[in-house]
């Protein structure tokens, strides 16, 4: 992985501190993930100049905007990001059209480039051009946000908990947008929640913030499974993968689908062979076997080394980390299974996965 | 029914309020813009002092820049050095007393529509490339409209009606310090009812037309914000 964002930050107020150093990666979605208060936020708005940390290094693809040892802070507006806030912030004198071009005019651009309209096709705004701020949803204005900051081709594009503001039903309409925002940005994208739905459903690297320190950077489907943190043994603990349809069993209304290292069987979905897609699969629905279970109605039986276990997480809890293929996979089961069945790290097992979810 | 002093009055009246509510639309946008956004703590002495002549009589003002501005006076002795004479009892005189007399009805309402922008869409253009300055012009001003609006009717409908300050810095001298207020004032002195009827009766109506446009103007912006 190409390496070109270096952020480091160091900012002391008397109720918080940010101290982070990361790397991150200069494509696809990177989300930093943390409670309120966990300087999430924070650190997005002075990646952007909007706050101004009075240590601090920031290097984006080879150009330095901030370097305070050599007394280097570009202002906001000679930077070359896009930003969206989690209220949509649009101009409320401007036309949507107005607030699209807005930015265009200050880089000495207009609307006539292929980039814009690909922006506006993307997020589905060409019929709302005309109207003022006031007549659109809110998501719909969101929407208009995302594309304003987009129209730049900006060199990162930063977003701060954009479906926060909006109810259940919009993120649901944006959500979408998203993800192919996710599939066909080139630009990398650093993105703030702090709902781990999004999490599974839009980061390729995700970052736990806590208390304004990096707590754990790297790979989703890595981070998500590291037992150390508590994220692995929560209820709502899971797994991410990436797979590819392979084939439809029409008579069973079955999907095959591929990840690396096998197969496996979900519900009939509605998409091309080829398509690739996110499942998420919750450790609570991951069960172990010793051997191959020949007589089971459960279809989706693998091969797994187990790699790590937490015994006792509290309520007569373990978590397992496991290994499919070169995926990781997490389990919740009871601690007297893993008694019962003398479970080690290191063993050769099998996994049944009870039930997945799609996430796009 | 108006008699050539009276006219006189009047445009003389117009020609003070009109330059006071352009200079102090000029001085009164940045200042009130750092009203707006400064944490200084300069901020409480500026903001009182603005605020100094809606509470203090108009010849205790009138009084002290009759002082500052006679020939022993400070400003006196620097617009003498300046080459500009002295002020009292000229129409220059009378613009200046005029701006500081208003600058609270027009600072404050700037102040006030600056403040109640507040700090996201100054963000916003600043991540979509404008400068501080440009987004002042081209976001702050279009936001404001209704805020500038309510400060040029003030600042230009109070010099109208100023009294004791003219008295004080301008005298009464006709054709260059005796505006409208002081007419009235000459003719109740001489009994002259009805002319004092004429200028009062005109700038009632004047007053109260103004301010009719002012607050129709108001609801209509606040009703298009709702919509």
């Amino acid at each position: 992985m190409t390496q070109h964002i270096i952020a480091q930050f160091q900012l002391n107020y008397s109720a918080f501190q940010l101290d982070v150093d990361l790397r991150l990666p200069s494509s696809g979605v990177t989300v930093l993930f943390g409670e309120s208060g966990s300087g999430k936020t924070t650190l997005l708005r002075c990646i952007a100049g909007l706050q101004h940390a009075p240590h601090g290094f920031l290097e984006i693809n080879g150009k330095v905007w901030q370097d305070s040892q050599k007394n280097l802070f570009l202002p906001t507006y000679q930077r070359a990001l896009g930003y969206v806030f989690q209220e949509a912030n649009l101009f409320a004198h401007l036309t949507v059209l107005g607030n699209l071009c807005y930015g265009l005019k200050r880089i000495g651009q207009n609307s006539n480039t292929e980039n814009f309209k690909q922006v506006i096709e993307l997020l589905g705004i060409e019929h709302l051009m005309t109207r003022m701020p006031e007549r659109l949803s809110g998501g719909e204005k969101q929407r208009v946000a995302i594309a304003r900051a987009l129209v730049l081709n900006p060199e990162i594009l930063l977003m701060d908990e954009p479906l926060a503001a909006l109810d259940a039903k919009r993120k649901q309409e944006i959500l979408p947008f998203l993800t192919r925002l996710h599939n066909e940005l080139k630009i990398p994208v650093l993105y703030v929640t702090h709902s781990q739905q999004e999490v599974a459903q839009l980061a390729d690297y995700l970052i736990l913030l806590d208390k304004g320190k990096v707590q754990a950077a790297g790979l989703l489907a890595e981070t998500l499974s590291r037992l150390d943190l508590p994220q692995a043994q929560e209820r709502e603990a899971s797994s991410v993968w990436q797979v590819t349809v392979v084939e439809h069993e029409d008579d069973y209304h079955l999907t095959r689908v591929a990840f690396a290292g096998g197969e496996l069987s979900l519900p009939a979905l509605d998409v091309e062979v080829g398509t690739v897609l996110r499942i998420q699969i919750h450790a609570r629905d991951v069960s172990i076997t010793l051997g191959i279970a020949t007589a089971t109605s459960i279809l989706n039986v693998l091969p797994a080394t187990i790699r790590e276990i937490i015994e006792n997480v509290g309520g007569g809890q373990s978590v397992v980390r496991l290994q499919v293929g070169s995926l990781p996979l997490l389990a919740h089961i009871t601690r007297k299974s893993v008694q019962l069945l003398n479970l080690q790290a290191g063993m050769a097992v099998y996994v049944q996965i009870k039930g997945t979810s799609i996430l796009n | 029914m108006l008699s050539a002093e009276d006219l006189s009055a009047l445009w003389l009246t117009l020609k003070v309020a009109s330059l006071a509510t352009s200079i102090l639309l000029i001085l009164g946008t940045p200042l009130a813009w750092w009203l707006a956004r400064t944490e200084s703590r300069w901020k409480s002495i500026c903001s009182a002092l603005v605020a100094l002549p809606l509470v203090l009589p108009p010849s205790v003002l009138g009084f002290y820049l009759l002082i500052l501005m006679s020939p022993n006076g400070i400003v006196g002795k620097l617009t003498q050095q300046l080459g500009i004479g002295t002020l009292p009892f000229t129409f220059a005189g009378l613009v200046v007393a005029s701006v500081l007399y208003s600058m609270p009805f027009v600072v404050q309402p700037l102040q006030n529509t600056f403040s109640s922008i507040g700090n996201a869409p100054l963000e916003a253009a600043a991540t979509l490339r404008a400068s501080p300055l440009n987004t002042f012009f081209s976001v702050v001003v279009p936001l404001s409209r209704s805020g500038f609006l309510t400060a040029a009717i003030l600042g230009f409908t109070h010099t109208v009606g100023e009294f004791g300050v003219v008295l004080m810095v301008g005298g009464n001298i006709p054709d260059k310090t005796r505006v409208v207020s002081v007419q009235i004032y000459n003719h109740v002195e001489a009994l002259e009812y009805s002319a004092a009827h004429g200028l009062a009766g005109g700038l009632l109506v004047f007053s109260f037309l103004v301010l009719l446009l002012l607050y129709s103007a108001q609801k209509h912006t606040s009703m298009a914000q709702i919509k």
